[in-house]
């Protein structure tokens, strides 16, 4: 291997950040040989994780979650809206991701990342899939009203003064905001928009008198003579919550949660969805020069397993933190 | 047993729908193709090797461009994903060092969907680029398997079919080898070369189980396509005399 190429000679003597530069995959192969990568973590291993719910104080539903360097911001609000006719007794989720020029050099403002969309459709693809939400459970009086989830962006805040013109519209909204891109997006999404939603309190609504659903704030509750429909703040149940794991496939090896560098070095990737019983929600594979064989796929559903138990710990941990407050 | 052992139009869960694939069907384009299944039918128009790549791509490299026109309506967000699902699997399957820096754009063109979408887009995409000529290393051939409640699995299902299952997976598979080399040479491992995947979607939820069923069944499915496609695209070559 080492025969023919120039930087033979060149490697002994080059400084490691430009060997890393100019010959990536020489790197990450001498690295691998090894079974470590470059940022010193065991192939299977995923980067640490930390979730931290309640970040946006003015959102229904928020969190933000990290892992290794990747940052992502989830806020849920929810407006009022009338279910549609063929479906009476559900509400709608709208979820929907960006990634501002903050989160990475490749993206500037009059450029879009192309990922974005993609990530945004495969998300709420997921999301649904997995029936994690129960869309009866947005409801409030059935047939009247129901909440619609939407993903929306912290700075429509001025979108609260068109909800009184609206007529029983609610919307729940999510909204992901990428702010620091350093691989492995979709995962840290998945986790914060289902941290969001486990944070996530419906507040109270009454019916005023033309029959329209408002939200009551706290100290309205108790002036106004209308009857609150329901008593206090709920939270959504989530039944079985899913989680992901990207991997990248290399030749013979297997690499969870990869890195921007890795990810743009060696292209096949691999994400799977399962959820806390540990059904397959998603296995994504986006084409990719290294094909998977079945012992692979297995490899990287067992890492995921393995993976749904780390997080469920932290969600949980993240979880009875909020409730102490 | 299982009532469903029917398909809507009497098929067999074995069985895939009617295929036809015919090349060239566009004029003053530089390869083309058109493929249906049962209803369901794409066209994709291939326009390349131009000069010159994209700002920010890789010059050592050729550079495949994606562009999905829905039946109607806008482009939105699941023609990205379609894009860009489709962009991924064309560049595994291109010899791309052969034509550095330079263009190929493919433009996919949906004429009626009737399920199963983006494997009948990765297959004339496939065909459109035997048409132009470019070499590829393999041929992508997918297909769409469903599964039912029960855990049961039928291949390539229709938007009717469709609304029955609880998740379906588009799989995306290299074609079979037909080779004079003895078999050990092809064999990775314990597993045929063309058993291995090149690209997989899912819809819905499902045990691991069940989605290795849809590898296998998908796996011998892909056979079939193969055997068809070399069919098709040998008889379209024109003789020489």
């Amino acid at each position: 291997m080492e025969a023919a190429n120039p930087s033979g000679d060149l490697s002994a003597e080059m400084e490691v950040d430009a060997f890393r530069r100019l010959f990536p995959l020489r790197f990450f192969d001498r690295h691998l040989v090894e079974s470590i990568r470059p940022d010193g973590r065991p192939l299977g291993r995923a980067r640490d994780t930390t979730l931290a719910l309640g970040a946006v104080a003015s959102a229904d539903g928020s969190a933000l979650a990290k892992i290794g360097s990747t940052t992502m911001l989830a806020a849920i609000k929810l407006e009022v809206m009338t279910p549609a006719t063929e479906s009476p007794d559900e509400g709608s989720i709208a979820i929907d991701f960006h990634m501002p020029p903050i989160c990475s050099p490749m993206v500037r403002p009059g450029r879009p990342a192309e990922a974005a969309p993609v990530i945004s459709k495969q998300l709420s693809d997921t999301i649904l899939s997995s029936g994690v939400i129960n869309l009866k459970e947005l409801c409030l009086i059935s047939g009247k009203a129901a909440w619609m989830a939407y993903l929306y962006p912290e700075e429509r805040n001025n979108m609260n003064l068109k909800v009184d013109k609206l007529w029983n519209f609610m919307i729940t909204i999510v909204d992901i905001y990428c702010l620091d891109a350093d691989g492995a997006l979709f995962d840290a999404a998945l986790l914060s928009a289902i941290a969001a939603f486990s944070h996530l309190e419906i507040p109270v609504v009454s019916l005023d008198e033309d029959g329209r659903v408002v939200i009551l704030s706290q100290d309205e509750g108790l002036k106004t003579s209308n009857e609150p429909v329901n008593a206090e703040k709920r939270k959504l149940t989530l039944s079985d919550i899913p989680f992901s794991l990207t991997c990248i496939l290399y030749k013979n090896y297997i690499l969870a949660d990869p890195t921007a560098e890795e990810e743009s070095v060696m292209e096949t990737l691999i994400t799977v969805v399962l959820d806390s019983s540990y059904q397959l929600v998603s296995l994504y594979k986006p084409g990719g020069s290294v094909l998977a064989y079945t012992s692979a796929l297995q490899d990287c559903i067992a890492l995921t397993r393995h993976r749904v138990q780390e997080l469920k710990k932290i969600l949980d941990e993240a979880m009875s933190e909020m409730e102490v407050d | 047993m299982e009532t469903l052992l029917f398909l809507v139009d009497g098929r067999t869960p074995n069985q895939l729908r009617p295929l036809t694939c015919s090349r060239n069907v566009l004029n003053r384009i530089h390869g083309s193709a058109s493929w249906s299944q049962g209803d369901t039918k794409v066209v994709a128009a291939i326009y390349g090797p131009k000069s010159g790549t994209k700002k920010g791509e890789n010059l050592e490299k050729a550079c495949i461009e994606v562009i999905w026109k829905p039946k109607t309506g806008q482009s939105g967000k699941p023609e990205k994903e379609y894009e860009m699902i489709l962009r991924r699997t064309l560049q595994s399957i291109c010899l791309l060092n052969i034509h550095p820096n330079t263009t190929t754009s493919v433009i996919v063109r949906v004429v009626n969907d009737d399920d199963a979408l983006l494997p009948c887009a990765i297959n004339a995409s496939c065909a459109a680029l035997v048409d132009v000529g470019i070499p590829l290393n393999h041929l992508a051939v997918a297909i769409c398997c469903g599964v039912v409640e029960s855990g049961f699995v039928i291949l390539d299902p229709s938007k009717i079919e469709e609304q029955k299952m609880k998740a379906f997976v588009h799989l995306v598979f290299p074609n079979s080898v037909l080779s004079v080399l003895p078999e050990e040479s092809l064999h990775v491992g314990d597993e045929a070369k063309e058993h291995g995947l090149i690209s997989s979607v899912t819809h819905g939820r499902m045990s691991v189980d069940d989605y290795l069923h849809c590898l296998e069944r998908g796996r011998a499915a892909s056979a079939k396509l193969s055997a068809f496609l070399r069919k098709n695209l040998q008889s379209q070559v024109p003789s020489n005399t």
